[in-house]
């Protein structure tokens, strides 16, 4: 059954290395719905999160092939409820709605912020999953939605594979044997 | 391997050695790389961006062989017939933009197939990267599906590391190809050369560990089995595990079966082997797939020609998957019981644990089912007596009368499954064949490779008419290079496979298969390689004979039956249990 799953890859910091993932993505005709990548808290490697609208088998063959990449540490597969997750979005309101009562409790109610104010335009920053980050969409339209621009998604796996402990042998083991 | 451990330095370069750390171009330092590597031949093509390369290699012509091929396709083909025969990393050269672009179906034939091939590519300087420049083309960009890996390198100091990794990932773990693109500045530039063998990356782990839990449990399988079936794979060749595996299947008398790569592993006249499996395969491996209940496939990746319709495959079994490649494992086919490690410590290991035991009547069934498919098919076309000559018995000609220890290099189509069927390979490494990929026009340059990897060998190309025209501008490069190979062409004036299907799935309408063909002998003449033309039964085995004893290349070309099948065959899609005999 399709569903949305969150795939993680931990790969070596390389030009190129998005593509070399993606590939695999694409030739299985899978659409990617969201990508974030940064440095891990190990130098030089990075950690992509991937959701993605598919089903269990294909992804643990993708996940797989992805594996057998020369520059990839490890990848995974998660379930909806084994990742924490978070996004972030922004909105940008015209400063005339300020004038309106309601903004102010609509930002309180859903923990949203404010990070700047021009004389035209000011920016709403709200984090949580999609659905609130589009719900919220819908709340500020009446208020003049000028741009509205969303991150990938930030994960955290509840089940641990200290993936930071593995990396940190690894490091020690490359001291070790002097490469 | 021949090794070269003594280096002569240029005179120039001695001059300017003043620390232990020489200063070289990095078009030096490739060749030097090359050298390192153990590398005694290389198939290329030169052209504007990496010239720099070929000078550099003007100097060393007296370790490093040049083999200049008539298109880079060629050069990658006869890359991996060196590879497959020899069992060292073959080598290509090609420029940048079209010399690059046409390494690509060598590639992606090597990739399919497992091949370790090291590509290098000359690329235009790294200002112009991007700009559309002269004969630049994004060969990592196309290449990156196609590769286990690719890098480009735009400094001289980066390519002694970038040439270690390429040889260590094309040779280790799952073989396949490795392209290193070269940017003309980095060939230029000087830097101090330094070269170091590498041995370790660490995010690429090629061996698995073997689970003892696994084998154990595999063990346990095979022991408690009444009709276990080996399914012998390429990874039992790349592993070198053929001893392992016959003295397995000899302890617990378990037949083996082999994949169209997996060829020449086990010695045809093996009493416990059974025959090819697949599509155009042997009668009892593939019927009798679907009674076996313990499936042991080794260095195999249940390819689609294999498994037929995949649900209907292996019902009654319960498979041990023994495989290097962690992402072959449950991906077409559930393991029951995965053992993800390297076939020869597996298979060694397995030895260790599974018990002696005896199987006759499931051994019985193999031998009832090839009387079967001998008197239903095999008969006639290893023996025919009348009517127009027959592949097959071109075949049998031929593997007598080189006793089964040729190297066989065939390409794809009605002449490869007959070559594939018929010829009694003796010895490991003799099979070359594109089987992945089936990539028609592979075997003249593959066999150039395999002749020039073994030159002690007799190599013989199986050609089909159609497959010939793909490459034949090659006959140039073995009349230059003076490359031993026999070459026989089985001339149907049909693209013969494409043909049968036709006359079985597409109501004989035949859509451009058939051919009109030149005159091979006399195009071989044309490039000064000696051949004859045999139509007629009589003649052909003087032929073969006279082609066996010439020295140096030859082309014999044999015209056959104009629409003879080839059978047994399994309809794409179908259960291999429909595997029909006629």
């Amino acid at each position: 059954m399709q569903k949305e799953y969150t795939v993680t890859v931990y790969t070596e910091d390389r030009i190129g290395i998005t593509n070399r993932i993606t590939i695999i993505f694409t030739r299985r005709g899978i659409n990617i719905t969201s990508l974030t990548t940064a440095e891990t808290e190990i130098p030089g490697v990075y950690k992509f999160i991937i959701t993605v609208m598919s089903t269990r088998e294909k992804l643990d063959k993708v996940v797989g092939q992805i594996e057998r990449l020369i520059e990839i540490h490890r990848a995974f597969v998660h379930e909806e409820d084994e990742v924490v997750y978070q996004e972030l979005a922004l909105y940008k309101i015209s400063t005339k709605s300020l004038h309106t009562g309601d903004i102010e409790r609509l930002i309180r109610e859903n923990n949203a912020r404010i990070l700047t104010i021009t004389a035209d335009y000011f920016v709403i920053e709200k984090t949580g999953h999609q659905q609130e980050l589009t719900d919220f969409i819908k709340k500020l339209e009446p208020y003049g939605l000028i741009e509205y621009s969303k991150s990938g998604r930030v994960a955290i796996v509840k089940w641990s594979r200290r993936f930071h402990e593995h990396l940190k042998e690894l490091q020690a083991q490359e001291a070790e044997n002097g490469l | 391997m021949q090794q070269k451990d003594v280096l002569p330095m240029k005179p120039e370069i001695a001059d300017k050695q003043l620390t232990a750390k020489p200063v070289i171009t990095g078009s030096e330092a490739v060749i030097r790389a090359l050298v390192e590597e153990g590398v005694d031949t290389i198939f290329g093509y030169p052209g504007g961006a990496i010239m720099p390369i070929y000078d550099a290699l003007y100097d060393f012509q007296d370790q490093v062989r040049h083999i200049l091929v008539r298109h880079e396709q060629a050069a990658t083909h006869a890359a991996q017939g060196y590879a497959r025969s020899s069992g060292r990393v073959g080598v290509a050269f090609a420029t940048s933009g079209p010399g690059a672009t046409n390494l690509v179906t060598g590639l992606a034939d090597a990739y399919m197939d497992s091949t370790p091939m090291v590509c290098i590519t000359g690329q235009v300087a790294a200002a112009l990267l991007g700009t559309d420049a002269f004969q630049e083309t994004d060969v990592i960009g196309i290449t990156m599906p196609i590769t286990k890996w690719n890098i480009q390198v735009t400094r001289p100091e980066d390519i002694p590391g970038a040439m270690a990794k390429a040889f260590y990932i094309a040779r280790s773990g799952r073989p396949g190809p490795v392209l290193v693109d070269i940017t003309k500045n980095a060939q230029f530039g000087e830097f101090e050369y330094e070269y170091k063998k590498c041995e370790y990356i660490r995010s690429y782990r090629p061996v698995p560990e073997l689970s003892q839990d696994a084998v154990s449990a595999a063990a346990a399988l095979i022991n408690a089995a009444k009709k276990p079936f080996l399914l012998v794979g390429h990874g039992v060749l790349l592993s070198g595990a053929e001893k392992e595996l016959i003295a397995l299947a000899e302890k617990a008398q378990i037949p083996m079966g082999s994949t169209l790569l997996g060829l020449s592993a086990v010695p045809v006249d093996h009493p416990l082997y059974v025959g090819l499996l697949g599509m155009h395969g042997n009668y009892g491996p593939n019927i009798l797939t679907g009674e076996a209940d313990v499936v042991i496939a080794v260095g195999m990746r249940f390819d689609d020609r294999v498994t037929g319709d995949v649900a209907s495959y292996v019902p009654n079994a319960k498979v041990i998957h023994i495989e290097i490649d962690a992402a072959e494992i449950h991906k077409i086919i559930k393991a029951d019981v995965p053992v993800h490690a390297d076939a020869k410590d597996a298979l060694a290991a397995l030895l260790q644990e599974v018990t002696p035991a005896e199987h006759n009547a499931w051994l019985a069934e193999f031998r009832a089912a090839h009387d079967k498919e001998y008197e239903k098919v095999q008969h006639a076309e290893l023996y025919p007596q009348q009517g127009e000559l027959k592949m097959a018995e071109v075949i049998r000609l031929i593997s007598e009368k080189t006793q089964g220890e040729a190297v066989l290099v065939t390409d794809v189509g009605q002449h490869q499954m007959v070559a594939s069927r018929y010829y009694r390979f003796k010895n490991p490494n003799t099979n070359i064949t594109s089987g992945g990929m089936g990539t028609m026009g592979f075997s003249l340059p593959a066999a150039m490779g395999a002749k020039t990897g073994t030159p002690e060998k007799e190599v013989v190309a199986i050609i089909g008419d159609g497959c010939f025209q793909m490459t034949l501008q090659e006959l140039a490069t073995i009349h230059q290079s003076q490359i031993g190979v026999k070459i026989v062409i089985l001339n149907n004036n049909f693209l013969g496979m494409v043909r049968q299907w036709q006359q079985l799935f597409f109501d004989k309408r035949y859509s451009s298969t058939e051919m009109v063909n030149p005159d091979f002998v006399q195009v071989a003449k044309g490039f000064y390689i000696p051949g004859k033309k045999v139509t007629a039964r009589e003649d052909i085995s003087a032929a073969i004979d006279e082609m066996l004893a010439h020295q140096g290349a030859y082309l014999l070309e044999v015209v056959v039956e104009k629409e003879d099948n080839v059978f047994p065959m399994v309809p794409a899609g179908a259960p291999i249990s429909a595997i029909r005999l006629e």
